[in-house]
């Protein structure tokens, strides 16, 4: 047998991202699709299976910032304490203390 | 059915208590329900406990995971079939399956070999399956509405055991290899594939393997169901253990 590795990947619930499950070792694609059957499907837990021979996953690792470029990134800063500036300007209570506005329950399903 | 083929067939006492056999048609002749019911059941549960002495030690991981499932699907099966067949017979599903003698059981003489050698494992798996797949077709057919509906859900997982036996057949099929061994391995065992059938049901199985085989097959004497392989004494003293050793009432 020359063994081959599939990735797996799963769904748990028809409109949900499929997951990476794991992976098996099978001679071929025939092979892997019971063995998949087996380890991600005989327990109801899985919708449907992505089966994917690992050599057919093109695999991207490097990304150089020599830079320092993390002003490109959209959580370029935190806004917790800008939000703490406004509030001291405006007088309002820091954060903790109750507003003063009463909780609205949600409405029950 | 003629009036003295039902009284044939109801004669049939089975199980402890032989209560009021009742009679169902099956392949035009009347069956002993209660009797075909334990055929089915000891079919899957040896074959059961035959498929899971591979875990742990299967050829490889994934083999190991798949191999065991499958006996374990087995097993579901035979308590299935069990419990109808407990019906019938005014007894429970764990006393038809443990407190009879070995002797009793009513297996097809395929189940009980063992034979822990890949090829011949193989070789079973796939006559049994590909006979099976036969029966239960025959069976969900039946009058009965219970056991016809029992084998059209038995066979949604019979279809995976099926892909299952034939992905291994093909592989050894196309291995230089494979093919002497798997050859030897179904020689040795065919008279036991026929003997899993009614008569009524052979041909078509001889053309199932016919075709997949792509020869002849000898046209031998089947090994009767009610005989029995001397190792089905050896499965059974494990297999019973701990129920003999369990006071009667004992919970678990």
């Amino acid at each position: 047998m020359t063994p081959r590795v599939f990735e797996v990947f799963r769904r748990e619930r028809h409109g949900q991202p499929f997951q990476h499950a794991g992976s098996l070792v099978a001679p071929d694609q025939r092979f892997a699709e019971i063995y998949a059957r087996e380890q991600y499907g005989r327990r109801q837990e899985s919708d449907a299976l992505w089966l994917v021979p690992r050599e057919d996953i093109h695999e991207i690792v490097e990304f150089p910032d020599e830079f320092d470029l993390k002003y490109r990134r959209v959580d370029g800063y935190s806004i917790k304490a800008r939000l703490k500036q406004a509030r001291e300007r405006s007088g309002s209570p820091p954060r903790g203390e109750p507003l003063g506005l009463e909780e609205t329950p949600e409405a029950g399903p | 059915m003629s009036p003295s083929e039902i009284e044939e067939a109801a004669r049939t006492n089975v199980g402890p208590s032989g209560t009021s056999p009742r009679v169902i048609a099956f392949l035009g002749k009347p069956r002993n329900a209660g009797e075909l019911l334990l055929e089915l059941a000891d079919d899957e549960l040896i074959l059961g406990w035959r498929n899971s002495e591979w875990t742990g030690i299967a050829p490889f991981l994934e083999e190991d995971v798949a191999f065991s499932s499958i006996a374990q699907n087995e097993i579901g099966h035979a308590r299935a079939l069990y419990e109808l067949a407990a019906a019938e017979l005014g007894t429970t599903a764990d006393e038809l399956a443990f407190d009879r003698r070995p002797e009793e059981y009513r297996c097809a003489p395929l189940v009980e070999l063992r034979r822990l050698e890949w090829a011949r494992t193989i070789a079973r798996h796939w006559l049994y399956e590909t006979a099976d797949a036969i029966r239960l077709e025959a069976l969900a057919a039946s009058d009965d509405p219970e056991i016809a509906g029992l084998a059209a859900k038995m066979e949604r997982e019979e279809a995976y055991h099926r892909m299952h036996a034939e992905m291994w057949i093909d592989r050894l099929l196309a291995s230089d290899e494979g093919r002497p061994r798997l050859t030897e391995a179904v020689d040795e065992l065919w008279p036991y594939a026929l003997g899993v059938l009614d008569d009524e049901l052979r041909p078509e199985l001889v053309s199932h393997v016919e075709a997949k085989l792509g020869r002849a097959m000898p046209a031998t004497e089947p090994v009767p169901r009610g005989r029995h392989e001397a190792e089905l004494a050896e499965l059974w003293e494990e297999m019973t253990m701990v129920r003999r050793s369990a006071p009667a009432g004992s919970q678990w």
